[in-house]
């Protein structure tokens, strides 16, 4: 359940749930995520734009011509949470990763005093919640990664780093779907495509709630799946 | 498919396909995009007889050069744009905004400049034939999408057009460009990092518009803010026109193209009846921020939206 609402702008409801990054909070943000989606959709709820759920919050943007912030407001405080449900809508992926392709594994080893194959194992054993997809298209904020990989971003943040790249910070592992800066430390890469342009009905692979885990690669199937 | 088209033989800066924009998939990463200047964009449409939801081209401070190759057209350019028609007999008619021309065969558009503002908008009569993705035309070049591959419109390329012109009269809508360099905004999320000299400061200065600003963001120049909770934030789903302000406490006014997802603090929100305005100010323009209430910004967005439905109506046929 949130705990507040409020504006943001003259066009959009902030609903936020506290302060902290865990699952349980994220889950709900995401449960009611889903539910203003399916009213939206359903045409239930005629005037919203955009829903975008974060760790804490969802933010819902609407068109002022056509519903204001008090009727959203009051949608909101209508919900019965325990209604809502959230695992049938939740997917589960295997993403191939080949870490021949790690940028940082061996700094990541010096700074953290343990083992590269160690590394690859807690980060192949681990089962990633995606928290939120966004700053660009199909980019994921996953965790939660185990306390012993904690590192912080990286001091001067790369100007270029390949698309399908896979980083961690934090408790936290994203996958870059384009080519462009970023600070993350990166431990592999991936030949899957997050976005696709082409694609109408189903352009964007993973959503906010969604479970991902890693598969290890070669060098060699990574490029047959890159050609793919 | 209708095979009408121009040819670019200018590309003009940042010119690219928009519409209303893209909704429904910011919760994946996709910004709305669509045109900056949603009233200009509706007046295009609406002298040559289209749909209020057709696509358009959009393009900043200097527009194309486009040669009619195949088929007859009719365009209307709104804005405030200087631009010639050069028939195909060498006859050059001086451009005026905000009516339609009839264009033909071999004829030439030349949309030299934006006048004391940014944007620009081409409407032709029945819209551009592309394909939409995501019930969108608009394009968002950073992520490749949109028509074109989602780039801008480059030379040579082929802009098609969906039909030949059939209207046969021509239309003018008169309209009042507004000149105000104030612009109003809701207190936003954050507003308390800030201390209260900053607060008051941020009300009280005149910010300069630098070059740093495109379809993503506005950025301005005045005396940093100063923050006393913490210059960044949990990341939250961004809104258009809202105002962040990094460690360096200079302000950036996130716009239509705009990260949907941040980790700044954000002061201030400009409301959506003053978008239109602050989207086509310069850089090197000195504004103003007013602090209002939300029953003001509402209030000011009917009055705004009647005034644009009001001219809408106002069309009328050119002798």
């Amino acid at each position: 359940m949130f705990k507040k609402l409020s504006n943001i702008g003259d066009c959009g409801i902030v609903c936020d749930f506290g302060d902290e990054v865990n699952q349980k909070i994220n889950s709900n943000v995401i449960k009611l995520f889903h539910h203003v989606r399916k009213q939206v959709l359903k045409e239930n709820l005629k005037g919203i734009l955009n829903y975008t759920p974060s760790y804490n919050k969802l933010i819902i943007n609407f068109d002022l011509q056509k519903i204001n912030s008090s009727t959203i407001i009051e949608f909101l405080e209508s919900v019965d949470f325990s209604q809502l449900s959230f695992s049938q809508n939740k997917k589960e992926w295997e993403i191939p990763i080949c870490y021949d392709f790690a940028m940082d594994l061996k700094n990541i080893s010096k700074t953290l005093k343990i083992d590269e194959n160690e590394i690859i194992n807690i980060h192949l054993k681990t089962i990633f919640f995606i928290y939120m997809v966004g700053f660009i298209p199909g980019h994921p904020f996953m965790g939660d990664l185990d306390s012993k990989l904690f590192l912080n971003r990286l001091k001067t943040p790369r100007v270029k780093i390949p698309a399908g790249s896979i980083g961690i910070v934090e408790k936290f592992c994203n996958i870059y779907p384009y080519e462009s800066p970023g600070g993350w430390h990166i431990i592999g890469r991936t030949p899957t495509k997050l976005f696709n342009t082409k694609d109408n009905s189903n352009p964007c692979l993973l959503s906010p709630g969604d479970i991902v885990k890693f598969k290890s690669i070669s060098k060699k199937e990574f490029e047959n799946l890159n050609n793919e | 498919m209708n095979n009408n088209f121009f040819e670019v033989l200018r590309p003009g800066i940042n010119t690219t396909y928009q519409d209303k924009g893209r909704f429904h998939m910011q919760h994946l990463g996709v910004a709305p995009s669509g045109c900056m200047d949603q009233k200009s964009y509706l007046i295009a449409n609406k002298i040559v007889s289209n749909q209020n939801q057709e696509g358009v081209l959009e393009f900043a401070y200097q527009g194309p050069l486009l040669k009619l190759t195949k088929g007859k057209t009719k365009f209307s350019i709104t804005g405030n744009v200087i631009f010639k028609i050069i028939k195909s007999n060498n006859k050059t008619i001086n451009g005026e905004c905000n009516r339609s021309y009839d264009l033909d065969e071999k004829d030439q558009l030349d949309i030299l400049a934006t006048k004391d503002s940014v944007y620009g908008y081409l409407a032709v009569e029945g819209g551009f034939a592309v394909t939409p993705f995501c019930n969108s035309i608009s394009t968002l070049s950073r992520a490749n999408i949109g028509p074109n591959n989602g780039k801008k419109i480059n030379l040579k390329d082929k802009v098609f057009f969906k039909k030949d012109r059939q209207q046969k009269n021509n239309f003018s809508i008169n309209v009042l460009s507004e000149k105000n360099n104030v612009i109003r905004v809701l207190k936003g999320p954050q507003f308390n990092y800030f201390s209260k000299t900053a607060q008051k400061e941020f009300f009280s200065q005149e910010y300069k518009i630098t070059n740093l600003t495109d379809r993503m963001g506005m950025r301005l120049e005045g005396k940093g803010l100063e923050n006393i909770v913490s210059t960044n934030i949990r990341s939250e789903g961004i809104t258009k026109g809202a105002i962040q302000v990094p460690e360096d406490g200079q302000p950036i006014v996130l716009l239509t193209d705009h990260p949907t997802i941040g980790g700044y603090p954000k002061i201030a929100n400009v409301i959506s009846a003053d978008y239109d305005l602050l989207v086509q100010k310069i850089p090197g323009t000195n504004i103003e921020f007013k602090y209002i209430e939300l029953k003001e910004a509402e209030e000011a967005f009917k009055i705004y939206y009647d005034k644009i439905s009001k001219d809408l109506n106002n069309i009328s046929i050119l002798k």
